[in-house]
């Protein structure tokens, strides 16, 4: 009788890629389920059609780059769903599947494949609508209605208000459970943070990235607040925006963000630190998108230079 | 949890399968097939010629350097001198031993039940003759590693860890002959006259603590040390982390940090070579898995084919998929079972393929950083198998590829299923080559 050999160790952990994939996606739904109550069944399609092209430029890569099937590992539904979720439900259904498109086979594809790619697919893909695209994704539909064109202002959400510089209309609590506009996974703090959470306890993320990052964005504003009411400010500039989707589910990207538990804390401040630049400085209300792009290009450096201690020696100490 | 080292990872541990059968001893080998290198070091000379009649516990093989004798585990004849298939894999010059199933025991080891007035030098010496080795599977002379340590220790430990899961070899031992360890720790105390003497379990083995604690009730000078269960707890320098607080440094010895330790089972070995005069013959071998009919533990003598441990044992089941000499995470897997059971060989594991999870495919590095939260030497894996696989030995140096004490955590843990620690064994080989 022969038996198998391979060397040790001979069990393996039940967890694999594609658990880590779902378990993301499980995350995201409540985000998801609050855009498709507030926004419509347009939210819901927009998001189906985000997914599927990523799905299908997945399948399009794995035969010609990877040359092996990697859609059942689930990646791109996160990929497509993420972008989804940092887009107003407006935007044509076309522009999603480009970028969807452009994030899998671009900056994944010819990154190196999925673990390979220097920047988070979804938020170059956010970056380059942005850049084309403009007038798609700073157009909001009201709020309470489903962005008939009549319905569509530019500028409905909170954070243009904050560039004015002034606290927006809508209740702090309205902020925490989405009944505000913008896009269509962003407005719900609530549901993000019940994802980021689950994320968490399930181990799938560490909570240095996401503390890090809020962390500094709240102290930043407090520090530099503008108007009258500092912790107000404070409140809204981490409620607002991106700022939850990105702190749970874009910095902790786990290809494109730092291992060592030194570096996640390093990269989470440097996120949030350049995040308050750009919203201070930039021409957009909001600087999520780039911040985290920035800082994504900075991780092998911060990888390197936050390596472990040795074991058996003191801190700074080499050899 | 506490965690008293760093990383780990905590699978199943599967000691229910054999912990609580009756420890058994049934047929006797037919043949058994003692290799003459079953420690590290210089293999020993054959000391015996093909048609000699030996006794049990004749010593059958020794030699020079670092290196202990081996001894007959049966009496009989032996009827060849060859090479073997060795637990490692390889072909290793063996005594073949017929077993005349008398059992004429070899006398020629003196017993002193009273060991007090032994010198140090004796105690070594006694040790060594009766063939004594790192009894948990690391099979480093305990004579070497006593010598070694004297007035260089300031704590003793005894390893009852037993930290991978499915073996409960060590479990039964302290269960079934607690006296047998605990005496074994006062000589070898003796040698090494330590300040503090440390007893380190891990807290699944609930029956085992209670035993110890009942037989160290009116002792002042061996400590109990309960402690969490989590795998690598019993690998030298996470012990030694979890009882002192020390770390040692990549390439040291415990000694480096004032610590020696030594398995529970070499300790009861110590006591049989002193007080009896008793060499290594047999041991405990948990055979055990998922794929074997009846899993408990066994006292087989040293040389014993698997072949006829498994049977012992009713046979692998027809879901055999691999069968392992040691544990699931660190034990080495056998083509056949041609193999024989040699001192350092405490469990064999008989596994069906379900516990391979769904590890047959290997997918790309999501850098998801579970093998960096749990490896225990503070190492990066990630890392270490990227420069492996690029032969990069400049940064594996950089990245203290020696380090890794190969406990088989970070390809556990990995999501992606990647093999990282057989790609850093290889990147070891190819630093040391360097060197």
């Amino acid at each position: 009788m022969k038996f198998e050999v391979t060397s040790s160790p001979h069990i393996r952990s039940k967890k694999n890629t594609q658990h880590i994939m779902l378990d993301v996606i499980l995350a995201l739904l409540p985000a998801l389920l609050v855009g498709v109550v507030r926004f419509g069944v347009q939210a819901l399609v927009l998001t189906l059609v985000s997914i599927a092209a990523a799905v299908a430029a997945e399948w399009i890569c794995g035969m010609v780059i990877y040359h092996r099937n990697t859609v059942k590992d689930l990646s791109a539904v996160v990929t497509g769903l993420l972008l989804a979720m940092t887009l107003p439900s407006t935007v044509p259904y076309w522009v999603a599947a480009i970028g969807s498109a452009f994030a899998i086979i671009l900056v994944k594809g010819f990154g190196g494949g999925l673990g390979k790619n220097v920047f988070n697919p979804a938020l170059a893909a956010r970056a380059l609508l942005m850049l084309i695209w403009p007038v798609y994704l700073v157009r909001f539909p009201k709020v309470g209605t489903t962005g008939n064109a009549v319905d569509m202002v530019a500028g409905a959400t909170p954070l243009h208000h904050m560039q004015m510089p002034a606290l927006p209309e809508e209740s702090l609590m309205d902020m925490f459970l989405g009944n505000i506009g913008g896009c269509i996974g962003e407005v719900c703090s609530l549901a993000l943070l019940a994802g980021g959470v689950y994320l968490i306890w399930k181990g799938i993320i560490s909570v240095r990235i996401p503390a890090a990052y809020l962390g500094t964005i709240a102290v930043l504003t407090l520090v530099f607040s503008k108007g009258d009411n500092a912790f107000a400010w404070m409140m809204y500039s981490v409620l607002g925006g991106g700022v939850m989707l990105a702190a749970f589910f874009m910095a902790t990207d786990y290809t494109t963000s730092p291992v060592t538990p030194k570096g996640q804390v390093i990269y989470g401040i440097g996120c949030g630190v350049l995040t308050v630049v750009f919203r201070y400085f930039g021409l957009f209300p909001e600087g999520v998108t780039y911040a985290i792009l920035l800082m994504n290009a900075c991780v092998w450096v911060i990888d390197t230079y936050t390596a472990p201690r040795r074991f058996g020696t003191k801190k700074g100490e080499t050899a | 949890m506490k965690r008293l080292f760093f990383g780990g990872v905590h699978p199943a541990d599967k000691k229910e399968l054999s912990a609580n059968v009756e420890l058994q001893m049934k047929k006797e080998p037919k043949q058994v097939t003692i290799p003459m290198s079953q420690h590290i070091g210089a293999p020993c000379e054959p000391l015996v010629a093909v048609g000699d009649t030996v006794k049990k516990g004749q010593k059958i093989g020794d030699g020079k350097g670092l290196c202990v004798p081996v001894h007959a585990s049966v009496s009989g004849k032996v009827v060849a001198i060859e090479k073997r298939r060795h637990v490692n894999g390889q072909d290793v010059l063996s005594v073949v031993i017929e077993n005349d199933y008398k059992d004429t025991e070899d006398t020629s080891m003196t017993a002193y039940e009273d060991y007090s007035k032994l010198s140090d030098d004796k105690i070594i010496d006694i040790i060594r003759e009766a063939g004594i080795v790192g009894m948990g599977g690391a099979t480093f002379a305990t004579n070497v590693k006593a010598a070694s340590s004297m007035e260089k220790v300031k704590v003793l430990i005894a390893n009852a860890c037993e930290c991978e899961p499915y073996i409960t070899s060590d479990d039964m031992l302290l269960r079934m002959y607690p006296e047998r360890v605990l005496e074994g720790m006062r000589i070898i105390c003796q040698v090494l006259n330590p300040e503090r003497v440390v007893l380190a379990i891990e807290e699944n083995k609930k029956a085992a603590i209670e035993v110890l604690k009942k037989e160290l009730a009116n002792d002042k000078k061996i400590e109990l040390v309960v402690l969490p269960t989590r795998y690598p707890q019993g690998a030298e320098k996470q012990l030694v982390q979890a009882v002192t607080g020390f770390e040692i440094k990549g390439g040291e010895l415990p000694r480096s940090v004032g610590a020696a330790v030594f398995n529970v089972a070499t300790f009861a070995y110590t006591y049989g070579a002193v007080c009896f005069g008793r060499p290594v013959t047999r041991r405990i071998v948990t055979v055990t898995g998922e794929a074997v009919n009846n899993p408990g533990n066994y006292w087989l003598r040293i040389g014993t084919p698997f072949e006829e441990a498994v049977a012992q044992a009713g046979g692998l089941k027809d879901n055999a998929w691999k069968v392992i000499a040691g544990g699931p995470m660190m034990g080495v897997a056998q083509e056949d079972l041609s193999a024989c059971t040699i001192k350092g060989t405490n469990c064999i594991l008989c596994l069906s393929e379900e516990q391979n999870g769904e590890a047959k495919e290997e997918n790309p590095c999501i850098r998801c950083g579970a093998c960096v939260k749990a490896c225990p030497m503070n190492l990066q894996p990630l890392y270490l198998h990227a420069y492996g696989k690029k032969a990069d030995t400049k940064e594996l140096k950089r990245l203290n590829v020696m380090d890794c004490i190969e406990c088989g955590c970070c390809s556990y843990t990995c999501p992606a299923k990647l093999r990282l620690v057989e790609t850093i064994r290889e990147g070891k080989v190819r630093v040391k080559e360097e060197m």
